[in-house]
């Protein structure tokens, strides 16, 4: 029982710290701010995720599992949000989407959104 | 093992120095406010690197722990650091009042204006 | 396998310190400086630092950005290129300065040694005394409060004068401060938005959070300094939210600067008493009839005395900060 959890725990750390390495490459190679920030959310949402499910998991007692837990909770409140908070402020500061299929006539959402 | 035992000590002189450069050689005020918070940090991180024990544990009395790091450094650090924020509040403060009073933070221009007057 | 995250911390410090010599533009700079406070607290966990790790992500990755932001936010985010007529000065200055140290590093003990000349004389009597004498399991809160009780007193002046200081230079002394500020409509417009409903949702918590690092210090990494950061940083939160008039009605600016003195004093008289018990200054053994229950009692009150001082300090900052940006743009 133990082994299998300790594999799974390694799992998720490895899946957590493979988001990481491929969240900071998109932020690099992406060509606009959303694209960025989507990449940047799926590092700091879900890739902390794993890596603090991970070591709940791998801890002894009772006293880190709770505080890693309520650590969890409050990154799944404040992470998302900082998200949005950096889009709206990137979008109501005028900048858009970058869109290189334009001339096909894609309709750019009206400003009040 | 030669160069790893100095090598925390050659990156906080090589911090201090490029937070140094900063001072000196940008002449934005808040950039060389930046680079004094670069400098102070430096300091940090040698106190703080001298007073490392090997395999020792963090300075919090427990059971079935032999060697604790030094807490000494830290208590020191922990003084400094709310003194950097504290000067560079009032730091900032100065740089709003030179940005009302001469219309610029750049440090030519600044010196440019007291001449002419 | 710890130096080898110790190498790789120092090395992102050095590369963020040298991209802000190579970085034009103060958004960048404040968002790099971030980093780099993020990176030092990653940096002293790693050196079993917890206390100093709490206050450097507290301090350096929170309150110095917020402070630098304000400040942009009135000088604007561009930064000219310096056109010396000595480029090469501070270069070849700093080089030098910079190959010195590390000549002078090399008399020093090796990175970790217990036997190097900081680890002897006053740290192990501190280590081996603190369970008898104090009895409270963090060594560093028992010498920060207790042991080296006069420093902190010290630092908590210096912290109280930084707020007298930015009151001097900010608040224009005819009344025309908080109060009077108009605020244009709050960065996003929209009072139900998600960043309000869980930010609203949150402060409360923060606050919990800070109460009990205020009171956790004895036992775990914590204490005055870090709790009224945390605690200030809660209001500050609900300022940047709802416009500095909202957050001036929750804690008037007069209230604040009464807290903040009544900080020190709290500290300073803890001092006083001990002397009228007949012992040294800052002696809580005076406290109570045992001298371990008084250092306990001792070293609760003044943390709660360096607690109100700080956070209230860097509530009364922000609000000088907000109000002059206020009336600079309006």
């Amino acid at each position: 029982m133990s082994t299998a959890l300790h594999l799974i725990s390694d799992a998720f750390l490895l899946a957590g710290s493979f988001l990481l390495l491929t969240g900071a490459l998109g932020f690099l190679r992406f060509p606009d701010v959303f694209s960025r920030i989507h990449a940047c959310g799926v590092t700091e949402t879900l890739a902390t995720s794993l890596i603090l499910l991970a070591l709940i998991m791998k801890s002894e007692s009772a006293m880190p599992q709770v505080k890693l837990l309520m650590i969890l909770l409050f990154l799944m409140f404040s992470s998302p949000t900082a998200g949005h908070a950096l889009a709206k402020a990137a979008w109501n500061a005028g900048v858009r989407p970058r869109d290189n299929r334009n001339e096909r006539g894609i309709p750019v959402p009206p400003d009040n959104l | 093992m030669d160069i790893l035992s100095y090598f925390n000590y050659w990156v906080v002189m090589a911090l201090m120095m490029l937070g140094f450069y900063i001072v000196i050689a940008r002449g934005n005020l808040v950039k060389k406010l930046i680079g004094l918070n670069i400098f102070q940090t430096s300091v940090f991180i040698l106190y703080i690197s001298a007073g490392n024990v090997y395999d020792g544990a963090a300075p919090i009395l427990a059971e079935g722990v032999e060697a604790y790091s030094n807490p000494l450094p830290h208590v020191l650090i922990l003084t400094a650091i709310v003194v950097g924020i504290a000067t560079t509040s009032v730091g900032l403060a100065l740089v709003m009042r030179i940005y009302e009073s001469y219309g610029t933070v750049e440090e030519s221009e600044i010196l440019e204006q007291d001449e002419a007057c | 396998m710890e130096i080898f995250v110790d190498v790789v911390l120092l090395s992102m410090l050095v590369a963020t310190a040298v991209a802000l010599i190579l970085v034009r533009g103060l958004m960048a700079s404040i968002m790099l400086t971030s980093i780099y406070g993020l990176l030092s607290a990653s940096f002293f966990v790693t050196m079993d630092a917890v206390d100093v790790a709490f206050t450097e992500a507290a301090v350096g990755a929170g309150v110095a950005p917020l402070l630098l932001l304000m400040t942009v936010a009135l000088v604007g985010r561009r930064e000219e290129r310096t056109v010396s007529r000595h480029a090469l000065v501070p270069l070849l200055l700093v080089t030098m300065t910079g190959a010195l140290l590390i000549v002078g590093t090399l008399d020093m003990p090796p990175f970790g040694s217990a036997d190097a000349p900081a680890n002897q004389h006053v740290s192990p009597r501190y280590l081996q005394h603190t369970e008898a004498e104090i009895g409270i399991p963090n060594v560093v809160t028992a010498v920060l409060a207790s042991y080296r009780a006069y420093d902190t007193l010290g630092e908590a002046l210096v912290i109280f004068t930084a707020g007298v200081a930015v009151i001097l230079i900010l608040v224009p002394g005819d009344g025309r401060g908080t109060a009077q500020a108009t605020l244009p409509d709050p960065i996003s417009g929209d009072r139900q938005g998600i960043v309000h409903v869980v930010s609203k949702i949150l402060i409360p918590f923060v606050l919990l959070f800070a109460l009990y690092v205020q009171f956790h210090g004895d036992y775990g990494p914590g204490g005055g300094f870090q709790a009224g950061v945390i605690f200030a940083s809660a209001f500050i939160l609900y300022g940047l939210l709802c416009g500095l008039p909202a957050v001036v009605r929750v804690i008037p600016p007069t209230v604040v600067e009464v807290l903040a003195a009544l900080g020190v004093l709290l500290y300073a008289v803890t001092g006083v008493l001990s002397l009228l018990g007949g012992k040294n200054f800052l002696d809580y053994s005076v406290l109570a009839s045992d001298p371990v229950t008084g250092q306990h009692i001792g070293i609760i009150v003044i943390e709660l005395g360096v607690g109100i001082c700080v956070a209230s300090v860097i509530i009364r900052i922000y609000y000088a900060f907000a109000a002059h940006l206020d009336r600079q743009r309006v």
